[in-house]
């Protein structure tokens, strides 16, 4: 293992690898963490063994990460796969998320936390609808930092030719999607070439190393830069003053700063703010803070902490983009529990506007709802107003859950639009 | 600024973030804490999260019976610093019930599930906040942060919910419970470079101390009443220390001569076996022993 220690880019990197289920995203993982000195003796022994039981020649760094039983008797992630490593410059979080279209649910998942997206590609066979679907996903996600990894250049004797095929396939589709930056890195999983070192395969591409990708591109975009956010997760009375606990979801906040608290719209003044190491005069996106309000308003958990210039509006009624996970399906005027930030409120579907076809990429009619594993357009309206961003411009402050108020699952996730 | 200030603050925030999410959603949460360095950042993360308030959960030790006497000294002291509430409900009153019953010679690390569960009932207990890692182990991999247990204390991991963003849903059935992994994100690196950062004070044994070992399928096996040399089993004086703190039966130091926690950090960044693959003997027993027993309510 080895411990991240550069001052400037330190901190975290989430990503997510999605790919069809056999372009080997499992083994370019097994690779990020061999290559990169994370996979110690004893996991390389388990990894060996179990590939000597199966009739491998070879070990297979896919076993690495493909963690539970049901999936290696079936030879394919079924579920989101966390992993961590570090280089010199980074600490990173991967989530290994599943390419079979019914696991779709968990792609998402592993997606809403991610900074970066490594959409795999198998050269031998270009674009293909799972490609397009998880490019498609980590873009409606919010990821911005997106980048192909043209996999199993080993099978298509390292030929730039086709590498530039599947860049041209993806591109296209990308413009069609509105994505505006997309990467492309040739890499051979199985040879290690362009992984986490250039190998002597490729010395057509002078491009970065999907390694050197990930320790270079910018972490969460949302950042302090945006409108504080900061919903309030529990309220505490210490020795006569009362404070406030959160987190900022995003922006930034200073002592001092008058402050609108939604949904009442009270103004006051923060008067104390406090970090994990004490008394501070400011906290960004991120940071846990406690505060302490010049002046005695009624605040509770679910509220949401806001400057009055850049205050989101009241919603009763949400236009949403749904990723639906439920085996039952939506249907209109359906009711759930709708968790934004801390507040959780009731919310009735009063419409399905549409699904989408993403082999077609365009909006289909949905009469009978949106069923497992499909994105629609609805319109919800909910019982008590919320205080929602639009997802495309606030990722923290514009996702929901639904949540089945009979089995409490976790039915759906939410971008307002 | 410490070389590593960034992705601890940002593994501190999210940690503070789930602690409190727990006090806000659950009726009746419980921290689990064995006096294990785990447990110990997940102390020093609720006093972060609550002080100069109260925690909003009690501590609770499953205590097998087979601890090494220095962590139990350092468990009572550390509540009882903090001037919070310790529980504590050993494996050994399941056994008399007659809940847990044990193969001769059998660890009772597995049975802490049941006595865990009988606690959990007892005290009505909707969440139970856990020190658990992602890095530790391939199915604890998959585990979610709030992860669903039905009314037997079963995980379903093709049932799991799915976990986005940073909403938890931790909304359970009475009986039904959910386990809560604050730390989920944090390696065996972290939480030693946390340890050194926060100055936390760790059980001795976590630090290079000589000890008497037997050599046995490439474990350290200590000398213990609960664990005495076989015959023929050759017992050597080692300097070795402790990278986990379970049950005394089966849990196994490494050598080492890292008597701080700086010397920690360099051994385990230049460490070339896991965590569980160096120390527990219990993990060894199949590809999937730990999945199988996360299954059946472990944690």
């Amino acid at each position: 293992m080895r411990v991240a220690e550069d001052r400037e880019l330190a901190g975290v990197l989430r990503f997510i690898t999605c790919g069809s289920v056999d372009d080997g995203k499992s083994t370019l993982i097994g690779r990020l963490l061999h290559d990169t000195r994370q996979i110690l003796e004893d996991q390389l022994a388990a990894v060996a063994s179990a590939s000597a039981r199966r009739g491998l020649a070879a070990p297979d760094l896919s076993l690495l990460t493909d963690g539970l039983e049901a999936e290696r008797e079936q030879g394919i992630t079924i579920d989101v796969a966390y992993r961590y490593f570090a280089t010199a410059r980074r600490k990173f979080i991967i989530a290994d998320t599943p390419g079979h279209e019914q696991y779709t649910r968990n792609m998402a998942t592993g997606a809403s936390t991610a900074d970066a997206a490594v959409v795999l590609a198998d050269a031998t066979r270009g674009l293909l609808p799972q490609g397009r679907r998880h490019l498609y996903l980590a873009h409606l996600l919010g990821i911005r930092n997106l980048v192909v990894a043209v996999n199993k250049m080993d099978l298509v004797g390292y030929a730039e030719a086709r590498f530039e095929e599947v860049r041209e396939a993806f591109t296209a589709y990308a413009r069609r999607l509105g994505i505006r930056r997309l990467e492309f890195v040739p890499v051979s999983a199985l040879e290690g070439g362009m992984v986490a070192g250039r190998g002597e395969s490729m010395p057509w591409y002078p491009g970065q190393t999907l390694l050197e990708y990930l320790e270079s591109c910018p972490a969460a975009e949302s950042g302090a830069a945006g409108p504080l956010r900061l919903p309030v997760q529990l309220v505490q009375r210490v020795a006569g003053a009362r404070r406030y606990l959160g987190r900022l979801a995003s922006g930034a906040l200073g002592r001092g700063d008058e402050v609108l608290v939604l949904p009442a719209a009270r103004r006051t003044r923060v008067a104390r703010l406090f970090g994990p190491e004490g008394e501070c005069a400011g906290a960004k996106a991120g940071e846990s803070v406690a505060l302490e309000f010049a002046d005695e308003i009624d605040v509770s958990r679910g509220d949401l902490v806001v400057h009055a210039a850049r205050a989101p509006q009241a919603q009763r009624s949400l236009r949403a983009t749904l990723v639906w996970f439920a085996d039952r399906p939506l249907s209109r005027g359906a009711r759930y529990l709708l968790k934004h930030g801390t507040r959780t409120v009731p919310a009735r579907v009063a419409s399905v506007e549409h699904a989408i076809d993403l082999r077609a990429l365009a909006p289909a009619a949905a009469p009978a709802g949106l069923a497992m594993n499909d994105i629609g357009a609805v319109r919800l309206e909910l019982a008590q107003p919320l205080h929602a961003d639009a997802y495309a411009e606030n990722r923290a402050a514009g996702a929901f859950i639904l949540i089945d108020p009979a089995s409490h699952h976790t039915v759906a996730a939410g971008m307002v639009r | 600024m410490t070389p590593d200030r960034a992705h601890l603050d940002w593994l501190e925030s999210e940690s503070i973030f789930i602690l409190r999410e727990v006090a806000g959603e659950c009726a009746r949460p419980v921290l689990l804490f064995s006096g294990g360095k785990d447990s110990l950042v997940l102390l020093r993360l609720a006093e972060k999260a609550f002080r100069p308030g109260r925690f909003a959960f009690p501590l609770l030790h499953v205590d097998t019976g087979h601890n090494f006497p220095e962590v139990i000294e350092f468990r009572d002291r550390r509540a009882a610093e903090l001037g919070e509430t310790l529980l504590v409900r050993p494996v050994e009153d399941s056994i008399a019930r007659g809940t847990v019953r044990l193969r001769a010679g059998e660890s009772r690390n597995a049975a802490q599930s049941v006595t865990l569960l009988e606690a959990i009932e007892e005290f009505g207990f909707d969440a139970a906040i856990g020190g658990a890692r992602r890095d530790e182990e391939k199915a604890r991999a998959k585990e979610r942060v709030f992860s669903f247990r039905d009314a037997f204390g079963q995980w379903d991991p093709r049932q799991q919910r799915p976990e986005l963003w940073d909403l938890y849903n931790p909304r359970v059935n009475p009986g039904e419970h959910v386990r809560v992994f604050p730390i989920s994100n944090w390696t065996e690196l972290d939480v030693w470079q946390y340890i050194a950062r926060e100055k936390l004070e760790v059980p001795a044994i976590y630090y290079a101390h000589r000890r008497a070992v037997v050599r046995r399928r490439g474990l350290l096996v200590p000398v213990t009443p609960l664990t005495p040399p076989g015959a023929g089993d050759a017992v050597e004086e080692v300097s070795v220390r402790f990278r986990t703190v379970g049950d005394v039966s089966c849990t196994c130091p490494v050598e080492s001569t890292a008597a701080t926690p700086e010397a920690v950090i360099a051994e385990t960044a230049a460490a070339r076996l896991t965590e569980r693959g160096a120390t527990r003997m219990d993990d060894r027993t199949s590809e999937a022993s730990m999945e199988r027993r996360k299954r059946e309510g472990y944690f």
